[in-house]
């Protein structure tokens, strides 16, 4: 299908954030029948260039050319109306509607002033036929897995007539199967000689299932190539500007003895249904033991249950011997257990805090910080000065507000927090969702580090390759179970992602429910 | 109690008229919290509205008028409401508690400025908005003496109640109002205008409040006292909070409220007042209010995004 | 572990804290405010075709006229000190106690009760014992939308001012019964003079005064320099976070609120022990609870910040008493202004817009 002229060019984008050039003169050429992948690092500008093509943000300079055109979007109703469609990598769906509602809100079909339903459900249907999508046009958003919600965020673009699909990291919330079944839906599509732009970080992905490549580093175009062209450590070179180790170097762990014992744990999600249905593990001193998964299937209810965060409706939890089900978060952390939380900017740090507020938030209580009812600020800035300088924290001082500082920058001072206070068990959920390279080397070296050093880690992750880099043993979760187990050595993303969807690995077992 | 066929139909009778009133601030909170905007200000809107119409009435002699002032008095109140809280992305909860000020503020000052007076404003020789009464259904018993006669304003309390439901959940523009005040983000991705669909939901529960306001003083009442609202702007977002925010469940609870206040404004009659003095009877449609609350919130959730700012990412 | 640093000189403090303070959001924003609602009111008097100006000129007039009107300034200041101190608390937990308005009527009510029932102790006393009862009842009146909130999840907004008016009705029910109602007054018995705050040259002015710059240095240390001080507005920014950081959130909430109506059950206390000597029957809410919700916003809800709002506060209350007699505008248009000022605090955003404008125009020219 591709002919000479693009179906759409985006030439010269400049966009200026304060402190920040996000699009610094980028072009893009996007041919109909192609996937494009474009390739950056968290904090490269890929968003902020697919938000402007959709009409979400202005440039500041540059131009838009549809079929040759020059076209200008003073908001996503223009980009539609162009042809393009976005699924954001946050699904923008309204959880108590139902499907149908979803796909049609904007542009509803309607008898008089009344909203034809039936139309509705007869053109989602259709929609979902032609491209081989399947929906329930009645189902509640909130009742369906996440697979479907991104069908019906594709379906949402395609209803309102979309030649362009932009994909904004959309394997990330997906199991590598659902991710393999995406990829051929997009083949699909792009056969019916619609484009799509693949938004990802991921390179092997890149390679997989795109035509075209183009990479994007600190606002700037790097490169546009065909993927056939590319191998892996070439686009990793071109995507951080060094190069990179694609594997983190580790020695065999020699674990000792348990340090958390978690027995047959149930435990409800915040909508009050099961989350956690029986769950057995235990994690030694010196070993890192992931938990991997989809997103949902009871990652965040385990941690939060072993924090303290969340009351358990059964079992048992013990770190070290000692029993510490359904104690208070401040018990749990002094039977010995720090936590890296999932949401640091709802959990993990006071956002209106200065950096050393938040670096005492789990001492300040104790002396020398806090005697009797006084708290000494004074000793609060002296201790935060010293992990500032220790783990490298980029920061004005330590009187700024943890708000100000970029994500990176953030996650250090909780890694420092939780780290500095020498603990037995150490829970990272998701600790490097959303950030650099550099920081994301960082981290898995200080986890590392803390596992020789003899402690126990929990690490629960949504990245496969975070968890294959790093995990001694492997758990993996599904609906609220233990599915399986693997060694870090037998462990490969097919074995896992098998039992991501609930599959039991060898052994035969059923899931019992 | 003493519960005979007159006390009993009279109660009835004040509790529909009471429940009325709050229902139209209701409605209105609905429209403004399922477009995400909280509206605390429904009690100054129901101030300035009950204000409006009795002085607009005293100066043309004409109560309709009254009506269309006070409606026209809480869509403006709405408009500011929905500039600061909409535009200006200031705490929604104190943008109403200033319009609230305002609005007692304001109507004291022209009270003062334009008739003259302090504390209240009576209609005098000026007509009040005129009964309706029901043919046939007022000479039914029972129901006769409870629905049969009244303002015009308490029977187009209970009809609006079917136009709202009707246009919240089977009509586009209901099902945008929805989107916005769920995921006003999602809705603005397929191009949902979400500043208008707000600015639309405030506006209407200005109209509906200052509607209500009119009610209480030119179709019940035949004046304006300064503490006239007495809170059934907050009364009324709690029947809101209490009904789901569903135009039905709320007026289930109007009307629960509604005989809470009629045995408090009946309490004589009922026999109830020789034992309780009236002021502390006074108390009662509060604490109502405060129990239903307690034991129904938690246990129901609003508009996901209602009270939050958006910000159109006009970068 | 924190190890020895040097200790800062006081020098290095003051330029720490010049540095670290945001000036244009803490101390410009809320005097632009000021400015513009004082503007907007302007335009209501022009409207009844009076002068701004005179107005402006009888309020300044009234106040430095005398010693005795400018110490009713300060009269009418102290239950705002009181009042605002106990919003200010409650928004530092991230809580609107909109019920400082109930609090307060308690507090005014139950020390009016305990002078005239337990006149038989002795003075200094009897002072010690109002004080104390009406600073508990605002903290009871507190708890409940407290303890509803904290145990039951609901918003404290409309509970607290159901509780305005149920204080209300029941300072009216009280008032006007037998056990405490002097016969041919509105009003109770008075407290015996014994148990009374002395004032100043007979004015609202009185030694109360004490007791709420007092309170503002508790809150202030409280708030920096306290344990419980770090766990509450850790609770007001984020109360995932401070879960998190293992401080029990629904506790906090509770004691941030009762804190908050202990101090607007202090302020009525003082009100009725150095102002009104006996507690008058209520014909609507006093407004001094109300106007807190002003006073801890323009105050930007520090504690410092609400003694000079109050204070402005105090200006307005004793101005607009003059007003109406010397320039014949009603002194309702104190309301409107007080409205306005709160708007352009509320919707800083629009202060801002519009200073830009302003000094943008001021570059042109």
């Amino acid at each position: 299908m591709n002919t000479s002229v693009p179906f759409v060019e985006m030439r010269g984008i400049v966009k200026q954030f304060p402190g920040v050039l996000a699009n610094d003169r980028i072009d893009l050429d996007i041919y109909r029948g192609e996937i494009h992948a474009l390739l950056g690092e968290n904090g490269a500008g890929k968003s902020t260039l697919m938000n402007i093509l959709y009409g979400l943000y202005r440039a500041d300079a540059g131009e838009i050319r549809i079929d040759g055109k020059v076209v200008h979007f003073d908001g996503p109703n223009a980009a539609i109306r162009h042809g393009i469609g976005m699924v954001h990598q946050h699904f923008m769906l309204v959880e108590p509607f139902t499907v149908a509602e979803n796909i049609i809100l904007g542009n509803e079909p309607h008898k008089g002033i009344r909203l034809d339903r039936r139309q509705a459900i007869a053109k989602v249907e259709e929609l979902s036929e032609k491209y081989n999508l399947h929906v329930d046009p009645h189902a509640r958003i909130a009742d369906i897995s996440v697979g479907m919600q991104q069908r019906v965020e594709i379906l949402k673009a395609l209803y309102r007539g979309a030649e362009l699909l932009i994909l904004d990291e959309p394997t990330a919330v997906l199991t590598p199967q659902e991710a393999d079944e995406l990829i051929v839906t997009m083949r699909q599509l792009v056969a019916a000689g619609k484009s799509i732009i693949f938004i990802t970080h991921k390179l092997k992905e890149v390679l997989r299932s795109c035509d075209k490549v183009t990479v994007i580093r600190r606002g700037k175009k790097i490169a546009t190539l065909p993927t056939a062209d590319a191998s892996l450590n070439e686009l990793a070179t071109l995507m951080v500007g060094r190069d990179v180790e694609l594997t983190v170097s580790k020695t065999a762990a020699s674990p000792g003895q348990p340090v958390l014992q978690v027995e047959n744990l149930h435990a409800l999600d915040n909508r009050g249904l099961p989350a956690l249905r029986g769950i057995t593990f235990n994690v030694r001193a010196g070993e890192i033991v992931a938990i991997a998964g989809v997103e949902g299937n009871g990652q965040t209810e385990l941690v939060d249950c072993i924090a303290g965060l969340r009351q358990a409706t059964e079992g048992k939890i013990k770190i070290s011997e000692q029993e510490v089900t359904n104690l208070t978060p401040r018990q749990v952390q002094e039977a010995g257990v720090a936590h890296i939380p999932q949401d640091r900017q709802k959990r993990g740090l006071v956002l209106n805090f200065t950096v050393a507020e938040n670096m005492v938030m789990r001492s300040y209580f104790r002396p020398p910080f806090s005697s009797g009812l006084t708290m000494n600020q004074g000793l609060a800035e002296g201790y935060a000065k010293n992990l500032v300088a220790k783990y490298d924290i980029r920061t004005p001082s330590v009187q700024t507000l943890a708000r100000s500082l970029s994500g990176g920058n953030q996650q250090k001072i909780i890694v420092a927090r939780e780290i500095d206070q020498n603990p037995d068990l150490l829970i990272a959920a998701q600790p490097t969702r959303g950030l650099d390279v550099g920081a994301i080397e960082f981290i898995h070296k200080e986890l590392l580090q803390q596992r020789d050093a003899g402690k126990a880690i929990l690490l629960v992750s949504l990245e496969l390759d975070e968890i294959m880099a790093l995990a001694d043993r492997i758990l993996v979760m599904y609906e609220g179970k233990i599915v399986g187990e693997l060694s870090g050595e037998e462990a490969t993303e097919e074995k896992i992602g098998l039992l991501m969807v609930g599959e039991r690995g060898k052994g035969g077992e059923t899931v019992a429910n | 109690m003493n519960l005979n066929y007159v006390t009993t139909t009279t109660l009835l009778f004040f509790a529909v008229r009471s429940a009325a009133v709050l229902l139209l601030a209701g409605l209105g909170g609905i429209f403004s919290e399922r477009a995400g905007v909280v509206n605390i200000a429904l009690e100054g809107m129901i101030t300035l509205g009950s204000f409006a119409a009795v002085a607009v009435t005293l100066l043309t002699y004409q109560p309709w008028l009254g009506v269309l002032a006070a409606i026209l008095s809480g869509a403006l109140l709405a408009a500011l409401h929905g500039v600061l809280s909409i535009r200006f992305k200031a705490n929604q909860v104190i943008s109403g508690t200033a319009i609230n000020i305002l609005a007692a503020g304001l109507s004291s000052f022209l009270m003062k400025s334009i008739f003259d007076q302090g504390g209240h404003l009576l209609l005098d020789t000026a007509p009040k908005v005129a009964d309706w009464s029901i043919p046939f259904i007022k000479d039914l018993p029972w129901i006769g003496p409870i629905l049969g006669t009244h303002s015009p304003g308490v029977y187009l309390a209970f009809i609006l109640t079917g136009v709202t439901h009707f246009i919240l959940f089977h009509t586009p523009i209901g099902l945008r109002i929805r989107a916005v005040g769920e995921h006003p983000h999602a809705a603005d991705t397929v191009g949902i205008n979400v500043y208008r669909i707000r600015y639309l939901g405030v506006i209407l529960s200005g109209i509906l409040a200052g509607f209500a306001g009119s009610v209480l003083s030119i179709g019940i009442g035949t004046a304006f006292l300064e503490n006239m609202a007495a809170g059934r702007g907050f009364i009324a977002l709690a029947a809101v909070i209490f009904g789901k925010w569903t135009p039905l469940g709320t007026m289930a609870a109007c009307l629960l409220f509604g005989v809470s206040e009629a045995i408090q404004v009946t309490s004589n009659l009922l026999g109830i007042g020789k034992y309780i003095p009236s002021s502390l009877m006074a108390t009662f449609p509060y604490i109502i209010t405060m129990l239903a609350l307690a034991g129904f919130v938690g246990r129901t959730v609003g508009p996901a995004a209602s009270g939050q700012p958006y910000e159109v990412d006009k970068r | 572990m924190p190890t020895e640093q040097e200790r800062p000189t006081l020098w290095d403090k003051l330029r720490a804290f010049w540095r670290n303070t945001d000036w244009e959001s803490n101390l410009i924003v809320p005097l632009a405010a000021i400015a513009f609602g004082l503007l907007a009111g302007s335009i209501f008097v022009l409207s009844i075709g009076k002068s701004p100006l005179a107005v402006y000129k009888a309020v300044l007039d009234t106040i430095f006229g005398s010693k005795r009107s400018f110490l009713d300034v300060i009269g009418q200041a102290t239950p705002l000190v009181f009042t605002g101190l106990a919003v200010a608390f409650a928004f530092r937990t991230g809580m609107f106690n909109i019920g400082a308005e109930g609090q307060f009527t308690m507090g005014m009510l139950v020390a009016g009760i305990a002078g005239i029932k337990l006149h038989w102790l002795p003075g200094p006393l009897l002072t010690l014992v109002c004080l104390v009862a009406g600073t508990l009842a605002g903290g009871l009146w507190a708890a409940i939308p407290g303890w509803l909130k904290a145990k039951r999840g609901v918003h404290e907004v409309i509970n607290s001012i159901m509780m305005n008016y149920i204080a209300l009705y029941l300072t009216n029910t009280l008032v006007l019964s037998k056990w405490l109602r002097e016969p041919g007054y509105q009003a109770t018995f008075e407290v015996p003079r014994k148990a009374l705050i002395p004032n100043f040259m007979g004015t609202t002015a009185n030694w109360g005064i004490i007791l709420a710059v007092l309170a503002v240095v508790v809150v202030y240390y409280l708030l920096w320099r306290t344990k419980l001080g770090y766990e509450i507005r850790a609770t007001g920014y984020s109360p995932t976070a401070a879960e998190y950081a293992g401080i029990n959130v629904p506790n906090r909430l509770l004691g941030a609120l009762v804190i908050s109506g202990l101090l607007a059950g202090l302020g009525g206390a003082v009100y009725t022990l150095g102002v009104k000597r006996r507690v008058f029957q209520l014909f609507g809410f006093t407004g001094i609870g109300l106007d807190g919700v002003a006073v801890s916003l323009i105050g930007r809800n520090h504690p410092a910040g609400v003694i000079l709002a109050a204070l402005l506060y105090g200006v307005l209350y004793r101005g607009s008493a003059s007003i109406q007699l010397s320039t014949g505008v009603p002194k309702q248009v104190v309301g409107i202004i007080q409205a306005c000022i709160i708007f352009f605090i509320a919707a800083d955003e629009i202060v801002r817009f519009l200073l830009k404008r302003f000094s943008r125009k001021g570059e042109a020219a």
